[in-house]
């Protein structure tokens, strides 16, 4: 028995962790607000340290890796509020390597050459969809469709999060576009729902930390009537529950990994807990980063707002908590059958 | 990762669960806060001794099995859902022994270790005093050097030591320099309670029984025997001690796995398709999984040769919540019969649940506030400025 990530994830992690300090600061994160598209050269320097192929088989030129190492690299995804559409193209590739792995996407995709982007039964938005090179859209009765977003009809939001450029997509299913149906591509969809729900789960790790570092130092430094903030056991409190949250989050989080990666009977249960216990730490790290910020924490200027936006998005996507709950409820009483495929 | 349990281990939590089975009371023991129940559950203490499962962690020579952490959680997880009976001798167990492991004697193990794995001397707490709760360095009961017999002269008074009402020895902290302050002087005695000046007044606790007790000491001597490490080490061997109590020993996932298991059939069986209680429960189950997790990390970091430290603080506060979340939902499942207690009629499992809640209680409360945890996360975890 042993609860850890590998050295070898963990050296991945921290090199991730590494680059993203460097490469996706505040400000860059700000112009990608700015951009039509997130998608910058950044993507291609992930590339280069493996990190888009990460799910790629090695066949293709990925590194063949597992939802381990997957969520062990969003996890510093999400502590740098990277605005690549990483985990999306995670999904779209498990979807290509299953049933389209010779296309060409997956290659490029490892390369960094492309980004894949994907829309899932009940998602109601793409992330990145005009920016993308490939879309796999699974439809409401169970196909699987490589499709060109350029033959798609995009219809642009705009997130809270303006770095997630999301949008509507209609487009026509084609026998050409057909990849699998069925069973076969049904059990796909809800694992490719499972790895989205569960890297949805591991960026709120990396985001819940972050906006917890950014509230201990900032109450380590403001001083109001003579004394520094952090001095208040209100201030302590606060911030102690949030890294309570998160300490039994993470667990939770790697158990789902490992039952993902080896696909054991309890997988979409874990997974379903890790997106509970991930989104709740991050929704309680926002509310009280926010008040031990105060009103500043509550300006646009302020950085703050990049991290506690994603985390909000993030809560709501690959599946709520209330949805996440009813599939836990119905698996322990076995009442209800869990959904198979979310309704997001 | 591998959270798979190893052929051997489980080898072993079969041999455990094989011999609860047979073993475990068939109807559950009286409380044993009350002089019968405390009898029967240091017969039971004997029992388990006796197969050697009493203290599967020690090591052989006092009646262990040297188990390892895994095996350890394993027995527990065992222990709890076979519904056998509360550990009468947890406190010495599982809080005294791992100091008395690290700082004892050898003849002090050999004296103590054996009759307290057995349950024929059951410990008791002695920390808190009406004026050191939480503040614990504010210990004011002391010891006065007698060269002439080769020991100490204890006076004063402590409070909530549990099983002091029917227990047999109490070990805790009592200043031995007088001039000193907070956390300096303080030595770690270990106290005789059929000694002659030690008056044991029992203190009713929230299940009407008397759980606790206040324990005064007027002139009671104590050899140089009994104490633990030099005069003035006292608190370094106590933080010791009070690391085991919040952090891994005394909390084994097993005690909360079982009762959120039976909290779900409880709930198909009541529940009568309720949303919110539904909620409830199922988020009582996760939090004891979760706490499970969370658990096997730290056994792993141990195991990796690291320590837990101030972690156990986070521990601390996340068990005692869940604790009380569980029983209250219990509670509000079982409607109007949640407040039928113990001996009424039509008490659902022996009022179980309701022992249960108020039991949890407590959890926030002992073994340092959940105020107090909170305090030591933010300023030793987290580098926040110490609170004025």
């Amino acid at each position: 028995m042993r609860l850890a990530f590998t050295e070898d994830q963990q050296l991945f992690r921290e090199t991730v962790r590494d680059f993203l300090d460097a490469n996706c600061t505040t400000e860059q994160l700000r112009a990608a607000w700015a951009a039509d598209s997130a998608v910058s050269a950044r993507w291609g320097e992930l590339a280069k340290i493996g990190v888009t192929g990460l799910v790629v088989p090695e066949e293709q030129d990925g590194l063949g890796l597992t939802d381990e190492e997957l969520s062990a690299v969003l996890e510093s995804a999400g502590y740098a509020a990277l605005p690549e559409p990483l985990l999306e193209s995670a999904v779209a590739a498990g979807l290509l390597a299953e049933f389209a792995p010779d296309a060409g996407w997956l290659e490029r995709i490892a390369a960094g050459d492309a980004v894949a982007s994907v829309l899932l039964p009940g998602q109601p938005f793409a992330i990145e969809a005009a920016a993308a090179d490939v879309l796999v859209i699974g439809t409401e009765d169970g196909e699987i469709h490589v499709v060109n977003p350029a033959d798609c009809t995009l219809t642009a939001q705009r997130s809270v999060d303006r770095s997630r450029k999301l949008s509507a997509v209609a487009f026509t299913p084609a026998p050409e576009t057909l990849v699998a149906s069925g069973p076969a591509a049904a059990a796909a969809l809800a694992r490719a729902a499972d790895r989205g729900a569960l890297g949805a789960a591991a960026l709120l790790l990396g985001l819940t930390r972050r906006m917890l570092d950014m509230a201990v130092e900032y109450a380590k430094q403001r001083v109001q009537r003579g004394v520094l903030i952090g001095t208040h056991q209100s201030v302590q409190h606060h911030l102690a529950n949030v890294l309570i949250k998160l300490e039994f989050a993470r667990p939770v989080v790697m158990r789902a990994a490992y039952s993902l990666a080896r696909d054991l009977p309890s997988a979409a249960r874990d997974v379903s807990m890790a997106k509970i216990y991930a989104g709740e730490a991050a929704d309680l790290a926002a509310r009280n980063a926010l008040q031990v910020h105060g009103a500043i924490g509550y300006t646009e200027e302020h950085d703050l707002q990049l991290f506690m936006k994603r985390a909000w998005a993030l809560g709501a996507a690959w599946g709520d908590a209330g949805h996440h709950r009813a599939r836990v409820a119905a698996d322990l009483l076995g009442d209800a059958p869990a959904p198979l495929t979310p309704a997001f | 990762m591998d959270l798979e349990f190893s052929p051997k281990e489980q080898e072993f939590r079969q041999e455990v669960r094989s011999w609860l089975a047979a073993n475990v009371p068939a109807t559950p023991l009286p409380s044993m806060d009350t002089e019968e129940g405390f009898r029967l559950h240091q017969e039971w203490e004997k029992k388990l001794f006796d197969a050697r499962w009493a203290v599967v962690s020690w090591p052989k020579a006092y009646g262990g099995r040297e188990a390892g952490l895994t095996e350890w959680l394993i027995f527990e997880e065992e222990y709890y859902r076979a519904g056998a009976p509360g550990r009468v001798s947890q406190n010495g167990i599982f809080l005294f022994a791992p100091t008395v492991f690290e700082f004892g004697s050898k003849e002090q193990q050999d004296r103590y270790l054996p009759k307290m794995a057995s349950g024929e001397e059951i410990w008791v707490q002695g920390w808190s005093e009406p004026e050191a709760g939480s503040d614990l360095a504010n210990v004011r009961s002391r010891a006065d050097r007698d060269d002439e017999r080769g020991g100490w002269v204890l006076n004063g008074q402590k409070i909530w030591s549990s099983r002091g009402t029917y227990g047999h020895r109490l070990f805790g902290l009592f200043r031995t320099d007088p001039e000193s302050k907070r956390h300096h002087g303080l030595t770690y005695f270990m106290v005789d309670l059929a000694s002659a000046g030690v008056t044991v007044r029992p203190i009713p606790q929230l299940d009407g029984e008397p759980g606790f007790a206040e324990v005064f000491l007027d002139d009671v001597f104590v050899p140089d025997a009994d104490v633990l490490g030099g005069p003035g080490e006292g608190w370094k061997i106590m933080i010791a001690t009070t690391g085991s109590e919040r952090g891994l020993n005394l909390r084994s996932p097993g005690r909360f796995l079982a009762p959120a298991d039976r909290l779900l059939e409880l709930y198909k069986e009541r529940g009568n398709g309720d949303q919110v209680l539904r909620d409830a429960a199922v988020q009582a189950w996760m939090d004891a999984e979760a706490y499970r997790l969370f658990t096997f990390g730290t056994v792993t970091k141990l195991l990796d040769g690291g320590q837990i430290g101030a972690d156990s603080s986070i521990n601390k506060v996340f068990w005692s919540q869940m604790d009380v979340e569980l029983h209250a939902t219990a509670l509000k499942l079982l409607g109007g019969y949640g407040e039928l207690d113990e001996g009424s009629p039509d008490a659902v499992d022996g009022a179980r649940w309701l022992d249960g809640f108020l039991f949890a209680l407590g959890g926030p409360i002992y073994a340092g506030t959940n105020e107090i945890q909170r305090n030591t996360i933010a300023e030793r975890i987290l580098g926040l400025p110490r609170a004025k």
